[in-house]
């Protein structure tokens, strides 16, 4: 895992060796085992190495055999060794035995195309020296970041938005669309970024440039099946074997690597069971990690520990504060790249850094199984509500949402009427294909209230929703309401926030590059063939999944009822590592210089945590997404210059 | 102050941080207009129970008493002992802060 960046001036001029030092010195906590920068005809290359595979030979940028063609990549080819039998045997000839260069070979062999052959986590440029193009890509389900602008002739790209910024020539500036999107989906919406044109290269595309221009095209997406509902139970078992193969295939190769890896057990069913398939197909003592919490709302230890016990590895626990998370939170953001709504990324950050300084630098995680195989409380929601929609007089209906959200005490004490009020199923038949994530959309975009008014009158209010609306496949509307569902939080909160807010950045601020075997593209198109009975059987969530996870994960995880990952939310900020940076951030002049919120409202909010009020979800969203906002506002428009090397200011 | 000047200010200050949408009215339902939440509707509730030294019982907690500024005033009024009902004055009036 890596860090990469470039530039490509398309009027040929010279690119300066400084300004490449410049941008891969930004992302030098991606890879700090080595540096490389290759640059001609008017292109030039960055690379930040984390030495994964082929620790001696495999210094990037890299070439072909007579350097027609370079490539800076981050991530990894899972099936390389096959693929390079393949290149092998049509006479190609390897100096290294990195994936790094079998992806150059393929390049050769199939052009653009090569990227359908790839099973693995990616982004990575091409240059073609001969026909003076660059040619980039990223992996079908955004592990990997990619980010670009282009200002005057020169194109620029990088792993993260601060090697782009490194180039004084780049201006920096909050682009509101971004915010309003953030605001309201939890994440931008590629290309869109927090920043004003910067772009990001979606999950499954792939982009060209070259003195024509620029172009974006998509190489994969996500295709459910209109599937049967009613699965015969004999084929229930051979649903469940070949979920299981695919699933210790994907591991299988998910753990080639040169350096040990290791395993993240949440204490839930993925993580047990991915650390469940890692003990399968290897005999190795395995160390995992896992985060605790002093507060019985989000601790999960006893699951950790049960698993543990279960399957044997040899463990490390990072018990984490709120005063932990307040402490670091500065730094997540600076990682991060853009709000966020919650503070869950800060105790993954924390987990990373005992993972980097446990002697680790690869470690496997069970992300992806919610969205793929039915695991996220939306999805149960939306059932619901469908069901109570399709009778909204039942009486009987509407308690089955006492059986949602068991771990959240202010839904369980609610009064019934405003528990069926809240969870509202008349939604405009406008808004249909968003069925399942109305009420969130919805309930985000009511922390637009803290915005300006400047900001308010700025950001588009006509049309809700009309760029996801744009975006969906043609045959989206043929597919279940299950499957629509699943399609919405795979494209969009996975990349945008999972992966990457939670997932890369957190990570890869320590150097540490996550695997997930949910996310082997096989294992996507097998779930989304898979009948919605099979993902969600009637309310109970990762059915099959369950089913083949019997007798290699202790009963009692497959059966608990599932606890989404959450961390101690907005009152982190009242701890004392906070006072640091809360009152310059939050105060009425600074909040007035930025522009983007409402001094009073904010003031007000504030107030509000300090009292001891009550405090709620939008309370608290609102909260962390100022705090965080304010810290983007410091760390990438205001201070940037703080950030860089001496020598680059 | 009256009454409803109170509890009116109590849910912009308190729900809308100051910043009510335009044309916010007192027969308002809180709930179609996303005013509160089910965190905000127990803030309210212990509003209510602190500031008039009332005690809201499982069968009070309903929209018609507690989802509009007016729905909030009749239920108060209603629970207010017989010298403080009528022209409500919160100046005048020693109650729960």
């Amino acid at each position: 895992m890596c860090g990469i960046a470039g530039l490509f001036n398309l009027d040929g001029a010279p690119v300066a060796p400084v300004s490449l030092r410049g941008m891969i010195r930004m992302l030098g906590h991606r890879g700090p085992d080595d540096t490389g920068i290759y640059s001609r005809n008017g292109a030039g290359l960055a690379h930040a190495r984390l030495s994964i595979i082929d620790l001696a030979s495999g210094h990037q940028p890299m070439c072909n055999e007579d350097s027609s063609i370079w490539i800076t990549f981050n991530g990894e080819i899972f099936n390389y060794l096959e693929l390079k039998e393949e290149l092998l045997a049509r006479g190609h000839t390897f100096a290294t035995r990195s994936d790094t260069e079998v992806i150059l070979h393929l390049y050769e062999e199939k052009g653009e195309e090569c990227v359908q052959y790839l099973n693995g986590q990616w982004a990575f440029a091409i240059w073609d020296n001969q026909r003076r193009r660059l040619f980039l890509s990223r992996d079908r389900l955004g592990v990997r970041p990619l980010f670009y602008t282009q200002t005057g002739k020169t194109f620029l790209f990088g792993s993260e938005i601060k090697a782009i910024f490194a180039n004084p020539v780049v201006s920096r500036e909050i682009d509101l669309t971004g915010l309003d999107e953030l605001f309201t989906y939890w994440c931008p919406i590629p290309p869109t970024t927090l920043f004003r044109n910067v772009h990001e290269l979606p999950p499954g595309h792939s982009m060209t440039v070259d003195a024509g221009g620029i172009a974006t095209r998509p190489y994969w997406d996500l295709q459910f099946a209109v599937s049967p509902e009613v699965v015969d139970p004999c084929h229930e078992a051979s649903y469940s074997d070949q979920l299981l193969d695919l699933l210790a295939d994907a591991t299988k190769i998910r753990l080639r690597s040169d350096v040990p890896v290791g395993a993240y057990l949440s204490g839930g069913l993925d993580s047990t069971m991915t650390t469940a398939l890692v003990k399968k197909v290897t005999n190795a003592k395995l160390r995992t990690f896992s985060i605790s919490f002093d507060s019985a709302e989000f601790d999960e230890s006893t699951f950790q520990n049960e698993a543990v016990h279960f399957l044997n590895t040899e463990h490390q626990d990072l018990r984490c504060t709120k005063n932990q998370i307040a402490e670091v939170f500065p730094e997540v953001i600076w990682h991060t790249e853009k709000p966020v709504l919650r503070t869950a990324p800060a105790p993954l950050y924390l987990l990373s850094r005992l993972v980097r300084n446990s002697g680790f630098k690869v470690v496997v995680t069970g992300e992806g199984a919610d969205e793929m195989l039915g695991g996220y409380d939306i999805f149960k929601e939306a059932k619901i509500r469908r069901f109570w929609e399709s009778q909204p007089d039942s009486k009987m209906r509407p308690l089955l949402l006492r059986r949602l959200y068991p771990y959240l005490q202010n839904i369980q004490n609610q009064p019934d009427a405003y528990r069926k009020a809240f969870f509202h199923i008349n939604v405009d038949p406008k808004l249909q294909p968003f069925f399942s994530h109305v009420p969130r959309w919805q309930l985000t975009a009511k922390l637009k209230t803290f915005f300006s008014n400047e900001v308010r009158a700025q950001i588009s209010a006509d049309d809700t929703y009309c760029k996801v609306r744009k975006g969906l496949p043609e045959s989206y509307p043929s597919w279940n309401s299950f499957s629509q569902s699943q399609y919405l939080e795979t494209k969009y909160l996975l990349p945008g926030y999972i992966l990457s807010s939670q997932g890369d950045r957190m990570a890869m601020a320590h150097s540490i590059e996550s695997r997930f075997p949910f996310l082997d593209h096989r294992v996507v198109e097998f779930a989304s063939k898979l009948p919605a009975s099979l993902k969600m059987k009637v309310l109970n969530e990762k059915y099959l999944l369950k089913r083949c996870a019997k007798g290699l994960i202790p009963p009692s995880i497959a059966n608990r009822h599932k606890q989404p990952y959450r961390a101690p939310e907005a009152c982190s900020f009242l701890e004392p590592a906070a006072r640091a940076y809360m009152d310059d951030l939050l105060s009425p002049e600074q909040i007035r210089r930025d522009g983007i919120f409402d001094a009073p409202a904010v003031t007000m909010l504030v107030n509000k945590f300090r009292k001891g009020a009550a405090i709620g979800t939008k309370d608290n969203m609102g909260l962390v997404g100022i705090i965080s906002t304010q810290l983007l506002i410091h760390h990438f428009i205001n201070h940037f210059e703080r950030r860089m090397a001496p020598h680059d200011a | 102050m009256t009454l409803n000047d109170e509890l009116r200010a109590f849910v912009t200050d308190s729900f809308m941080f100051g910043k009510p949408y335009e044309g916010f009215a007192d027969d308002d339902s809180f709930i179609e207009h996303g005013i509160i939440d089910s965190t905000a509707v127990m803030e309210l509730i212990a509003f209510l129970e602190n500031r008039y030294r009332i005690k809201l019982l499982d069968q009070d907690l309903i929209p018609d008493n507690l989802d509009s500024v007016n729905g909030l005033a009749r239920f108060v009024e209603s629970r207010l002992p017989p010298n403080l009902t009528g022209a409500y004055d919160a100046s005048r009036i020693v109650l729960g802060t």
